[in-house]
Order: C-alpha cells, then sequence, then structure tokens
C-alpha cells in the first residue's frame, strides 16, 4: 500500500489519482498516476514510492507514468479516503458536481468539535491542495483539503 | 484535419507564449516568498508561483513531445531574444498594488485561455487546459477579493489601485499580441485567436473592476506594450533570466 507522502493516512489508491493500471505478464506491471496539482512536488515521490511497492510485491518490470488524460478532481476522493483525512485533522472537500462557486469555502465543517460556525482565512495553506480555516465554536484554527473542479 | 507545417509552427508559437508566460510570472511571484505584506500573502502568491512553474513544465513537455528540446534545457539555455513571453510578465513584482493588479489581469486572461483551449482539437494541449482551469480558479479567486478589499479600503489604497490598473494597462495588452499564424490556429481549430480572446478578458475585467468600484482603461486609448511574443523584450528579462538559470549555468547536472 503506497501513502501520500504529504498525508500519511490516506493512501494514492483513496486520494483518487492512480487512474490505470494492467499487468500482461506476472512479473509486468503498469501503473498510471494523474496529478493532483500541476505544480504537486510530491509527485515524483509518489511515483518512485509505487516503482518500490511493485518491485517489493515482485514485479521486475514496472512502468509508472503520470498523465493529465484523467484530469483530478477531489470528488475522485474516496469515501475511505475522506474518512483518513479527518483522520489527519484535515476537513475533507466539500462534494461539487464540477462546477462550483468558491463560497463553499466559507462552509466547511470544523475537523475538531464539527462545526460549521467556521470562516475561511486563506485559500493557500501550507501545501497546494490545502486552504486554512477558523473554527468560531472552538476556537482553533484548522486546514481543509481544497475542493478542486 | 491533418495540421499543414503553418498548424505547426503556430501550435509551438502558442505553446511557448504560455509556457514562457506561465516561467517568468511564477518566478517573478516567487520574489515575494518571505516579502509578503502579510504571511497569508506570502504563502499565496508562493503557491502561485508553484502553479504557475508546474503548468509551464506541463506545457515544455507538450512541446517536447512535437520535437523541441527537453523541458530544463527549454527552461534554462535560452536568452532572452527566444522567449515568447509578453512585457507583463517580466517586470520587477515593484510595489504591491502593481503585483496584484498584474496578477488579476494576468489570471483572468489565463483562465479564458483555458476555457479556450480546453475545447481545442490538440488533445494533450485540451487535457492539460481543464485541470489547469480548476488550479486557476484559485488564482482569479484571490486577485478578486484583493481588488475588492483595497476599493472599501483606505483613499491611498483606492488612488494607488486605480494608479496601477491605469499604468499596467498597455503591459496588459501586450499579452495579446496577434500571432503569425492566427489565422492558421483558428481554422485548424487549435485555438481561437488572441483577437477573440482579448475581447473575452476585456468584458469580463471590466465588469470586475466596474463591480468593485473602480474606472476601467480605455482600449482604445492605450498603447499596447508589445514585442515580447517576437523576442523582444524590456531590460528587465535578462536580469531574471541570468538569476533563475545561475545555479544550472554553474553546474548543468546539478541535483537536489
Amino acid at each position: 500500500m503506497v501513502m501520500d507522502p504529504e498525508i500519511p493516512t490516506i493512501s494514492i489508491v483513496d486520494l483518487g489519482i492512480v487512474t490505470k493500471i494492467s499487468s500482461e505478464k506476472d512479473n509486468n506491471a503498469f501503473v498510471q498516476l494523474t496529478p493532483t496539482f500541476s505544480g504537486c512536488p510530491a509527485l515524483k515521490i509518489m511515483e518512485q514510492l509505487v516503482i518500490d511497492a511493485l518491485k517489493t510485491a515482485g514485479y521486475s518490470e514496472v512502468v509508472v507514468q503520470t498523465s493529465f488524460e484523467t484530469q483530478w478532481n477531489t470528488n475522485m476522493i474516496s469515501e475511505k479516503g475522506r474518512a483518513a483525512l479527518l483522520e489527519h485533522g484535515l476537513a475533507p472537500p466539500p462534494k461539487h458536481d464540477g462546477y462550483f462557486e468558491l463560497d463553499v469555502l466559507s462552509d466547511i465543517a470544523c475537523p475538531l468539535c464539527g462545526s460549521r460556525n467556521t470562516t475561511m482565512h486563506t485559500p493557500f495553506g501550507p501545501t497546494l491542495c490545502r486552504s486554512m480555516h477558523y473554527c468560531k465554536n472552538c476556537s482553533n484554527a484548522f486546514e481543509a483539503f481544497k475542493p478542486v473542479s | 484535419m491533418e495540421f499543414t507545417e503553418k498548424h505547426v509552427m503556430g501550435l509551438k508559437d502558442l505553446l511557448y507564449r504560455m509556457a514562457d508566460d506561465l516561467l517568468i510570472l511564477g518566478h517573478r511571484n516567487s520574489e515575494w516568498t518571505g516579502l509578503g505584506p502579510i504571511l497569508e500573502e506570502d504563502i499565496a502568491f508562493s503557491s502561485m508561483a508553484q502553479d504557475k512553474i508546474g503548468q509551464s513544465l506541463a506545457l515544455y513537455e507538450i512541446l517536447h513531445e512535437i520535437g523541441e528540446s527537453e523541458p530544463d534545457t527549454v527552461a534554462f539555455t535560452r536568452n532572452a531574444e527566444q522567449f515568447h513571453s509578453c512585457h507583463l510578465v517580466e517586470l520587477p513584482i515593484g510595489e504591491y498594488d502593481f503585483s496584484l493588479v498584474r496578477h488579476f489581469y494576468f489570471d483572468h486572461q489565463s483562465a479564458l485561455r483555458m476555457d479556450m483551449l480546453a475545447e481545442t482539437v490538440v488533445e494533450p494541449l485540451q487535457m492539460v487546459a481543464r485541470k489547469f482551469r480548476g488550479e486557476v480558479k484559485y488564482h482569479t479567486m484571490h486577485a478578486d477579493s484583493w481588488l475588492k478589499t483595497l476599493a472599501n479600503g483606505t483613499e491611498e489604497a483606492k488612488i494607488r489601485m486605480q494608479q496601477a490598473i491605469n499604468e499596467t494597462f498597455p503591459y496588459a495588452l501586450g499579452m495579446f499580441e496577434l500571432s503569425d499564424y492566427e489565422a492558421d490556429l483558428i481554422e485548424a481549430g487549435i485555438f481561437p485567436g488572441e483577437a477573440a480572446l482579448q475581447e473575452a478578458w476585456y468584458r469580463v475585467i471590466s465588469e470586475k473592476l466596474n463591480a468593485f468600484g473602480y474606472s476601467v482603461p480605455e482600449i482604445n486609448n492605450s498603447i499596447p506594450s508589445t514585442g515580447g511574443r517576437k523576442g523582444h523584450h524590456t531590460e528587465h528579462l535578462q536580469p531574471l533570466l541570468d538569476e533563475m538559470t545561475e545555479v544550472f549555468s554553474i553546474d548543468p547536472s546539478a541535483d537536489w
């Protein structure tokens, strides 16, 4: 199992970035990944982690390709993945139907107390995929995984 | 439709314009790292820099697939005359009012260009344009919220923002300098063209500026700062490139 290097509670499958898998022979594997953000610095690390995991599992011919063929969006995070984000202290992204107004960022449930009495502080957090919020109910600052369409 | 040599030349010019704009503005945005007026702004400009440089890499990769050199070679070994970026992106960061207005003008252009390219016949470009749209949304949102906030700020804030809006406008028009292949790109369904993009952009920024309470510069009273798309740059680009490529020039095989 390969975990996200920046959010160790979520696997890259639950994150939704594994877009193709195939194997033609016993020892050969092909995996396609799609970036969460074009400028995500963790991408090269994730490619390497996939290669290492498959080699350990006995695949000697491994090809990992990163492609924009399927464009990642936050609806691709699985239910298990959303729970894993919460476990890491990150509010999961609101679901959307392809288009959303950024007002949704002012209606995020606090991952610590569950209150929706929160406010967005800034859409740019410590990594490209996170925004920063403040909970007026429990007076804590928290981070959310930003919705991306 | 089979692409002719002119279509391919036009496509390459279009990709270089976009990639070079993103790389150079990404570098300029990163100059705010550590200097932003407040911590959140420091992080905002740094994050946008990261997005833009990531996007430029994806575009240089498409160029590489159609016969151009490796992305690092293209980014780090060309001189100013070989860059297709517009003058707007190469100007120094200046004061925060200028950086915010440049950000507003550029990113609305970028968002609309991606909307158009989301329907291009060039498949790899279509895929990245669809991806970038979601990222640029956060950039235009950031620019809009600051233009709006400062319009409702002190008298000094309003005056400085309006001045920056007026003074930056001719440079912004330079983003839409016509390509020699404009007709070819339109004919092949690659891109609806810089003129159509400028029209859509002017409509959007006029609407926003009016809503925030600023006056909108007139296109007819402005002389666009053009030449960048053909390799004629201001004196600011080469020093930027010298700094950006310093490590690569000392040791092209350096890794970290």
